[in-house]
C-alpha cells in the first residue's frame, strides 16, 4: 500500500462543463486516477427507456476530450461511470463513440475496459420467482409483465467489476450503470485502503465540487485518501471545503445522512470527524465500513407507457380562474363523449395543471389567493403518438370554448402563445423496476471487455 | 411567530431515487436549529399531514453536526415514480413548499 492515492473528479456530471484551469491543477497533482460520474435517476425514466442521453453528444466531447487527453498523455488511468447518463447498452454505445472519435482525433492509444450494465429479462424473471428481488423503499412491487414490458434494465455496478478491469489492466474504463461510489472506490479498496473511508470520500466526490464553497457540480475535485483518513479539496483556487460544506454534502439527495447503503455494506458515517487542515482543504476520519452479508446490486428498469401531447395557454378572466374546477370536468366529460369507439377502446389519459395557482403542488398547495391570471398546461397520454394527439386535440378546444354559470368572455378561455397550440411529447415511460436484486458474483454480471485503441 | 422558512438557511428537496423526496432544512445557529427542532409544532404528524401521506411514511432526523434535519417522504407525483403519468416535479426540487409557513413556536 502507497501512502496515498489522489483521486480527481473531473465534475459531477459529464456534460455540465468544467474549469480548464481546474483540470490542468487536477493533471498537475500527479493523480493516481481521474474519472466523472455520467449519470443520474434524476430527470426520469424517458433516458432509460428510450436509451437517449439527457446531455447532448457535444457537451459530451467537449468534456471528455480536455479529460482524456490529459489522462492518457500523462498515464494517467481515466474511468467514466453510468455512460450515456442511464447507462444502458444505446447510452453506453454513444459515450464509447465519442471516445473513439477523441482517440482518432488526439491519436490516443490505450487498453480500454468496458463493462455493460445491462440485466437480461431472464435473469430478473428468475430472480423474481426464487424471491431475490425486493423494492427499494417507496418502490411497488415487481411484476414478471413489469419486466418483460422493460426497454431496459440495469443493474448498478458495484466496485468489484471496475477492480476487474484494473486488475485486467485496463487504462481507461468506460462502464454502463453504475453506483457513483464505485467510480472513485474500486481502485482504493483494489490496493488495500479502508473501505469505509474509500466509499465515504466517493460519496462525496460524485458530484464534483458540490460540497465545496461556492457549490459547483461543474468543477474537479480531488480525493487523497490515506491508511486512517482522507482529505477533499477543491481544485479551483478560489473555491474552498469546510468541514460545515462537506459534511452537509453527505445529506445530499440520501435518504439517510449517517447510512451510505452500497452494495458491498453499509458505511456507518456517524462517527466521522471533519477538520479543516488547510484553506481549501478538508480531512475526514471515522466513517465505519459494516460489510453486507449479502451482495443486492440495484436494479432500474424503465417501460414505456405510451405517447404524450400537450398545450400550454394563459387565462387572464377572473371568472375562468375561478371555475377552472368546474370547466376542466366538463372537458373531460365533452372529450369521453366526442371520443369514436377505437380511442375509447385503446384508453388515455387527461391531464390539467394549473400554474400559477396549484400547478408544482397540487391538491398539497397551501396558498389560497387567486391569482389575476393562470397558466393552463394540458396533457393527453394515448398508446399511440396519433390518439394522444387527437385527444388533446378535442380537449384543447373544448377547454377554449367551454361554457359555464357566469361566463362573461365568450368568445374564448384561453389565450394560446403558439400556433399551432399542440405539440407532440413523444414517448412516455416510466420506472418499471426499481429493486434491489440478490446476486451471488458482480464479476459475472458484468464482465469486462478489453479493447486495444 | 417566525416561520420554518425564515428560520432556515437552506430549505430544499429533491429526489432521493425516483420514489422518495428528502427535504433538507438547514440553519445557520444551533440556537435556529433547537428551536425548530423542540417545537412542538414541528412534528412527522404535522409533516405528514402537510404532504397528505400517513404519518409512519414520514423519517424525521436531526443531524445535529451540522444543525440541519432531513425530512424522507414517499414521493407524491406520478402514478409509479418520477416522470411517470400525472407528475408534477420530476426533480423533486420543489416539494418543499407545503413546510415553508409552518409557524414555529
Amino acid at each position: 500500500m502507497t501512502d496515498e492515492l489522489r483521486i480527481v473528479a473531473v465534475n459531477g456530471m459529464l456534460g455540465y462543463g468544467y474549469e480548464l484551469k481546474s483540470l490542468e491543477a487536477a493533471v498537475g497533482a500527479k493523480p493516481h486516477l481521474m474519472g466523472c460520474d455520467a449519470g443520474s435517476t434524476d430527470p426520469g425514466p424517458y433516458y432509460l427507456g428510450s436509451g437517449k442521453s439527457l446531455v447532448r453528444v457535444d457537451q459530451i466531447y467537449r468534456d471528455l476530450k480536455p479529460a482524456l487527453v490529459g489522462a492518457c498523455r500523462n498515464k494517467i488511468p481515466f474511468v467514466i461511470g453510468s455512460a450515456g447518463f442511464s447507462g444502458a447498452r444505446p447510452n453506453l454505445e454513444l459515450t464509447l463513440d465519442v471516445v473513439r472519435r477523441i482517440c482518432r482525433e488526439e491519436d490516443l492509444h490505450f487498453k480500454l475496459g468496458i463493462i455493460r450494465s445491462d440485466v437480461g429479462k431472464t435473469t430478473v424473471v428468475d430472480a423474481l420467482a426464487a424471491n431475490d428481488i425486493e423494492p427499494m423503499p417507496g418502490a411497488p412491487r415487481l411484476t414478471r409483465e413489469h419486466v418483460e414490458q422493460s426497454t431496459h434494465i440495469v443493474g448498478q455496478i458495484g466496485t468489484a467489476p471496475y477492480i476487474a478491469a484494473f486488475e485486467q489492466g485496463a487504462d481507461v474504463v468506460i462502464a454502463g450503470r453504475s453506483c457513483d461510489t464505485a467510480i472513485y472506490a474500486a481502485l482504493p479498496i483494489a490496493r488495500g485502503y479502508d473501505p469505509g473511508l474509500a466509499l465515504h470520500m466517493a460519496k462525496i466526490m460524485e458530484c464534483g465540487a458540490q460540497c465545496g464553497i461556492p457549490l459547483a457540480p461543474n468543477d474537479c475535485l480531488m480525493g487523497t485518501i490515506r491508511r486512517d483518513h482522507f482529505l477533499v479539496r477543491p481544485l479551483a483556487d478560489y473555491r474552498v471545503c469546510t468541514p460545515e460544506s462537506v459534511a452537509a454534502h453527505t445529506m445530499y439527495e440520501q435518504g439517510n445522512p449517517f447510512l451510505l447503503y452500497e452494495p458491498e455494506g453499509i458505511v456507518d458515517v456517524r462517527e466521522a470527524d471533519f477538520r479543516q487542515v488547510d484553506r481549501q482543504a478538508v480531512r475526514v476520519s471515522g466513517s465505519r465500513f459494516v460489510p453486507a452479508d449479502t451482495l443486492r446490486i440495484k436494479l432500474e428498469g424503465a417501460r414505456r407507457i405510451g405517447a404524450r401531447a400537450f398545450t400550454i395557454a394563459g387565462a387572464r378572466d377572473r371568472h375562468v380562474i375561478a371555475q377552472l374546477e368546474v370547466i376542466e370536468q366538463t372537458v373531460c366529460d365533452a372529450v369521453r363523449r366526442n371520443l369514436n369507439a377505437e380511442a375509447l377502446e385503446a384508453g388515455y389519459q387527461l391531464y390539467f395543471r394549473y400554474y400559477g395557482k396549484n400547478g408544482v403542488l397540487g391538491e398539497l398547495e397551501p396558498s389560497r389567493v387567486d391569482p389575476a391570471e393562470v397558466g393552463i398546461l394540458i396533457e393527453a397520454i394515448a398508446p399511440t403518438q396519433a390518439l394522444a394527439s387527437y385527444v388533446l386535440s378535442l380537449a384543447r378546444s373544448s377547454y377554449l370554448h367551454c361554457p359555464f354559470v357566469g361566463r362573461k368572455a365568450t368568445a374564448g378561455n384561453l389565450a394560446f402563445p403558439f400556433s399551432p397550440s399542440d405539440f407532440e411529447g413523444g414517448d412516455v415511460y416510466e420506472f418499471s423496476v426499481y429493486h434491489l436484486m440478490k446476486v451471488k458474483d458482480q464479476r459475472a454480471l458484468f464482465p469486462v471487455e478489453l479493447e486495444m485503441i | 411567530m417566525p416561520r420554518l422558512g425564515d428560520l432556515a438557511s437552506v430549505i430544499r428537496s429533491k429526489n432521493a431515487g425516483p420514489f422518495q423526496v428528502t427535504i433538507d432544512i438547514m440553519f445557520a445557529t444551533a440556537e435556529d436549529y433547537r428551536r425548530v427542532l423542540n417545537s412542538t409544532v414541528f412534528t412527522a404528524a404535522e409533516v405528514a399531514k402537510r404532504y397528505s401521506i400517513g404519518e409512519s411514511d414520514v423519517a424525521v432526523i436531526p443531524f445535529d453536526r451540522v444543525h440541519a434535519i432531513k425530512i424522507t417522504i414517499p414521493r407524491r407525483w406520478g402514478s409509479r415514480g418520477s416522470g411517470s403519468a400525472g407528475d408534477r416535479d420530476v426533480y423533486g426540487a420543489q416539494q418543499h413548499g407545503p413546510l415553508v409557513d409552518l409557524e414555529i413556536a
